[in-house]
């Protein structure tokens, strides 16, 4: 049994300030480190003086949608200009393929995701915390929760309330309204928007949605002064560090903080020890399971969203999961689609459908049955699920397999010509089954309360 | 001893009065009291939370970790998403279904132990994660599965 490799690879130690490799669950192991510090300093100062500082640092979203987290805090109306409850929803139900970084912070710093809740929750003037955490993680919530009571015990909290809710295992519910609806106790499924959450969110307040990362950053923000965050990293838009999700065929997988701009090279072969075995690097699952793998020759490219974004890639949740030449690239495809498919809600049609159409078009070309026009029918549905749905879960399907096709279509036309998959059982996932295709998935019960 | 009623009443303080949200936490306290969702559990926690029972199954429905149909008194969870498949998930899974005699998706005879492969957990950088009445064990070899069956069925 293995400890996941969690450290400050390089660069200032701000996520994870004060982590030597013993978990800081205690009050006084994270007062030692400065704990609580910043939130002091914060709520000695106006409300929107601190979501001006926010917004200097330029701290972006770190669950995958790189949106500003201070100008999002600018977007909640102040209480003298809405009769209704504020709330704070985080988001910690880290579900995307790849990603594993939010329940570190939850097992080995918790009390600063509390911090930075609070901080937040000064800023927006919110009374009421709800920490949604996916229903998986069990020691996550318990270190959580743990840190919560500490920190009510210690009337840390003041008039803030935090409650930890718990998921029931559903990655849609990682989507920021279908958290909502899922939070109101309805059926995960995403809401249509405008309204955005910001004005009508859980039980139709004003609600501020950030990822766990995001808001375990803040604390650490005010430490070093938002002007001095701001220039860390890759500047303009990518400021700070991040943690990065390494993991995949690679000598020394784990978490890493590090900042922005080092190069995807860097990372895997200077921090994580490279490919292991003699084995070479045939893409990279960037960003998470959700996006544009990436290709050998664009390994130089600097993690952060400008240089990535100019290739097509996306840096999501910052994964960074390391495909060596012994995974038959229509397997990943296709075990991609299934997942999709599995977590696919139903609600929107070119999702629901599409999803399908990709898990039978993966499984043609890899069992040999399809043709060079199922290649072009793969692009097509892609493109007719992209941008047409409610949220991006059906983009998340297509963006995957749309560029495997792409880019690895010499590979794909070989298992046409062969008539099936030229790597036989030597693929790394060969024959690995997908949750959607074991026994009783798909059965319904025969008795159904009325 | 207080009861599920007054359990399920203490949850709704949680939130805003009026609202569904006690709704998950009182599935799962029920699935934990009955070992899985059945008719009565369900019609139980609708009582509780003055909801139809339908409601309630509609909801059950949509979540993985909610069992609609009876399930062993342990479950294994064997996470064959792309980070462990890429090491060896496929044949961790494998190794259960020989030790316990069941394909993923079935439960033991003896209704012991129910296998299930499952999607990312969230330990991609220590495969393969089993989850093992829900608490994980990271890095899981093909030749661990014995002992962990063996340990847990000892338990």
């Amino acid at each position: 049994m293995t400890e996941t490799t969690v450290r400050v690879a390089e660069g200032p130690a701000l996520v994870l300030a004060g982590y030597q490799g013993e978990p800081l669950r205690s009050l006084e192991s994270y007062r030692a480190v400065g704990g609580y510090v910043q939130l002091q300093k914060a709520r000695a100062e106006e409300p929107q003086a601190v979501i001006q500082q926010m917004i200097e640092s330029n701290l972006r979203g770190r669950g995958g949608a790189f949106f500003p987290t201070g100008r999002k805090a600018s977007f909640i109306p102040t209480p003298d200009k809405i009769a209704k409850p504020i709330y704070i929803t985080v988001n910690a139900d880290e579900s995307e393929p790849g990603t594993f970084k939010d329940r570190e912070i939850m097992l080995k710093v918790p009390h600063r995701l509390i911090e930075g809740c609070l901080i937040a929750a000064h800023a927006i003037q919110s009374k009421r915390v709800y920490i949604y955490i996916r229903g998986e993680y069990l020691e996550e919530y318990e270190s959580l929760q743990g840190a919560v009571d500490q920190a009510r015990d210690a009337e840390i909290l003041g008039e803030v309330d935090i409650v930890i809710h718990r998921g029931a295992g559903a990655y849609i519910c990682g989507e920021e309204t279908a958290l909502l609806e899922s939070l109101e106790g309805k059926r995960g499924q995403p809401r249509s928007k405008p309204p955005f959450p910001a004005v009508s969110g859980v039980y139709a307040s004003p609600t501020l949605i950030n990822n766990v990362e995001s808001i375990t950053t803040i604390p650490s923000i005010f430490a070093v002064g938002p002007e001095e965050y701001a220039k860390i990293g890759a500047p303009p838009d990518s400021t700070g560090t991040r943690l990065f999700c390494l993991s995949g065929n690679v000598e020394r997988p784990g978490v890493y903080e590090a900042p922005h701009g080092i190069t995807v090279r860097h990372l895997i072969d200077d921090i994580g020890g490279g490919v292991p075995g003699g084995h070479t690097l045939k893409a990279v699952m960037m960003g998470g399971s959700s996006f544009p793998v990436m290709t050998p020759d664009d390994l130089d490219t600097p993690l952060d969203a400008d240089s990535l974004g100019k290739k097509g890639y996306f840096i999501g949740s910052g994964v960074v999961t390391v495909i060596d030449e012994r995974t038959c690239i229509v397997q990943f495809a296709l075990r991609v689609a299934q997942f999709y498919m599995h977590e696919s809600c139903g609600k929107c049609t070119p999702c629901r459908v599409g999803t399908r159409w990709l898990v039978q078009l993966m499984r043609a070309v890899e069992e040999g049955t399809a043709s060079e026009r199922d290649l072009e029918l793969t692009l097509d549905v892609c493109d007719r699920i992209i941008g047409k749905c409610l949220c991006v879960l059906g983009d998340s399907a297509a963006m995957p397999v749309a560029s495997c096709v792409t880019k690895f279509r010499d590979e794909f036309r070989a298992h046409l010509e062969h008539g099936g998959c030229p790597f036989g059982a030597d693929s790394q996932l060969a024959g690995l089954l997908a949750p959607v295709d074991q026994h009783g998935h798909t059965t319904v019960p025969q008795e159904v309360p009325a | 001893m207080t009861t599920f009623y007054d359990e399920v009443q203490e949850l709704k303080t949680r939130y805003p009065e009026g609202t569904r949200s006690a709704i998950l936490p009182a599935l799962r306290l029920a699935q934990e009291r009955h070992g899985w969702l059945s008719r009565e559990a369900i019609e139980e926690t609708a009582d509780a939370l003055d909801l139809t029972p339908a409601y309630c199954y509609s909801v059950a429905s949509f979540y993985d970790m909610f069992h609609l149909e009876p399930v062993g008194r342990h479950t294994i969870e064997v996470c064959t998403n792309v980070c462990c498949g890429l090491v060896n998930a496929q044949a961790v899974l494998e190794s259960f279904e020989r030790e316990l005699g069941v394909a993923p998706g079935e439960t033991t005879e003896d209704g012991q132990v129910t296998l299930r492969a499952v999607e990312c957990l969230g330990g991609c950088s220590t495969p393969t994660i089993v989850a093992v009445d829900h608490v994980y064990r990271q890095s899981v070899t093909p030749e661990d599965v014995p002992s962990i069956v063996a340990e847990l069925l000892n338990d």
